[in-house]
């Protein structure tokens, strides 16, 4: 199975941590600066981790993974 | 029972007050009384902290008088800052600024920020070789970024930059501070009535294109100047200060430049300077970390502590700049985390880049235990920093 990133938008509160973990995988939306996803499904193990840090270090625990 | 009585006092730069630190070995979640008498609940752990700051039921409401933070004049009619709201406004007004500060809209800034420190360190290098670095840079940078991002026009930036100095520093009396209030509230007041009449390419214009209206506009512009301004003064001045005294570590800096932002990281963990800027008070009964802490009594979470979590960051008290440790609390967690820090992490990044590079034999003119700190802040920070090359 793969792994799956879910982003809850209603919980973002846009401090932009993930962007900073990983560039490739989250964005921020520039009119209400709310978490987009570049992509959801990391692919290798480098991937997994810095998906696995973003949601560590999100604010709003508005990330989580799916496996 | 009186609880202990903790002192929040800061004796040693590099270390959280030996109270807390001694807390957090020893009853994590505790009962104390400050040295004035007040009670409070004092939470040192980071899992604990981040989940007290996770749940608005510990309110940032300062309106309610038994809010630790309360003041006499949050009447009734009292409009709140960002920083002093619960949700649902706090979510709603939050949403509305935060596409101002996404990590893409500010790299756009990383240019002219540059610019700006470039022309502060050409000032300081042509002027006398020594001089007090919280003026000639800690303190203009943040002040300069955050009036352009306003819309205040250059020929302002004097006044602008002299009112939220007088603002910041010890040396000026309550009167004098009361006034660079009142005349930094009056300007940007009088500034948002102008950008009303001839609206820019700045945030205050884009508030109000998108509907804020210019009475609420004022406070959210004063909010994001104080908020801002000393904070990133104080870790610039603490950054300088460090690598100044550990040349080891500022020497590994300057010889590798990509750990910059692995360094600005690590400095603010370290030093955590909002430390008690996360006081909340409980609207309900509430279970944490197994301690049951009821409606009405007053919190605290001790980012700074929490911060040297040895669970957390393996040799806590090491300063580490290959650490990239992005889960610390020195933004705080939560709706209410910096709506700045990526201005702030930034603004830190390239003036640490820049001094570095030119200001080669740049050194403390006092030692570093005589330099004066804020021991009693709210923020923790260097009051003036002799610095000679
Ligand atoms: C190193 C510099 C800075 C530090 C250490 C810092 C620290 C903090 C902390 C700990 C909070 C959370 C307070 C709470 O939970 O009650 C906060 C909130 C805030 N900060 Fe910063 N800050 C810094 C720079 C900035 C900058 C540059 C700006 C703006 C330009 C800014 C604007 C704000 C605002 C508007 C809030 C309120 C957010 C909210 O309540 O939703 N800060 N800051
Ligand atoms: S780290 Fe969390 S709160 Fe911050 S922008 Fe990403 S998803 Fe949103």
């Amino acid at each position: 199975m793969s792994t799956r990133i879910i982003a809850n938008r209603d919980r973002c509160v846009g401090a932009g941590q993930c962007v900073l973990v990983d560039p490739d995988a989250f964005d921020q939306d520039d009119s209400d600066g709310l978490v987009v996803l570049i992509h959801s499904e990391p692919h290798s193990d480098d991937e997994v981790a810095r998906a696995r840090e973003a949601v560590n270090v999100c604010p709003g625990r508005a990330l989580s993974l799916a496996e | 029972m009186t609880p202990p009585t903790i002192s929040f006092t800061r004796t040693d730069p590099y270390r959280p007050p030996a109270d807390h630190v001694r807390l957090q070995a020893e009853a994590p979640i505790s009962r104390v009384q400050r040295p004035d008498g007040r009670k409070l609940w004092v939470v040192t752990r980071h899992e604990d902290v981040r989940t007290m700051l996770m749940d608005t039921r510990f309110s940032s409401d300062r309106r309610d008088p038994r809010h630790p933070a309360h003041m006499a004049h949050m009447g009734p009619d009292y409009r709140p800052g960002l920083i002093e709201m619960d949700p649902p406004a706090h979510t709603a007004l939050r949403r509305s600024l935060i596409g101002e500060f996404t990590v893409s809209r500010l790299s756009a800034w990383r240019p002219r920020i540059q610019e700006m420190v470039d022309e502060a360190i050409d000032a300081m290098l042509a002027g006398p070789p020594e001089t007090d670095l919280v003026e000639a840079l800690s303190l203009p940078i943040p002040s300069m970024v955050i009036s352009e991002m306003l819309g205040v026009p250059y020929a302002d930036h004097d006044f602008f930059q002299r009112n939220s100095a007088d603002f910041s520093r010890i040396d000026t009396t309550p009167e004098q501070k009361g006034a660079a209030v009142a005349n930094l509230r009056n300007y940007i007041a009088d500034l948002v009535q102008q950008k009303v009449k001839e609206p820019g390419n700045d945030l205050l214009s884009r508030q109000l294109a998108a509907g804020v209206k210019p009475e609420d506009l004022g406070p959210i512009g004063f909010l994001l100047l104080i908020a801002g301004h000393e904070t990133t003064a104080n870790m610039i001045s603490l950054s300088i200060a460090t690598l100044l005294d550990k040349r080891e570590k500022l020497e590994a800096v300057r010889n590798d430049p990509a750990i910059t932002v692995g360094a600005v990281e690590e400095l603010l963990r370290y030093f955590t300077i909002a430390e008690v800027g996360h006081q909340r008070l409980a609207l309900a009964d509430i279970e944490l970390g197994g301690v049951l802490i009821k409606e009405g009594e007053t919190v605290f979470g001790l980012a700074n502590t929490a911060n040297r979590d040895a669970e957390v960051f393996p040799d806590p008290d090491d300063l580490d700049f290959t650490r990239l440790a992005r889960n610390h609390l020195a933004f705080g967690f939560g709706p209410h985390q910096c709506l700045g820090q990526n201005l702030a992490r930034l603004e830190l990044e390239i003036v640490l880049a820049t001094v570095l590079r030119r200001m080669p034999t740049l050194r403390l003119a006092v030692p570093f235990d005589e330099i004066s700190f804020k021991e009693n802040g709210p923020n923790y920070g260097v009051n003036k920093l002799e610095v000679a090359w």
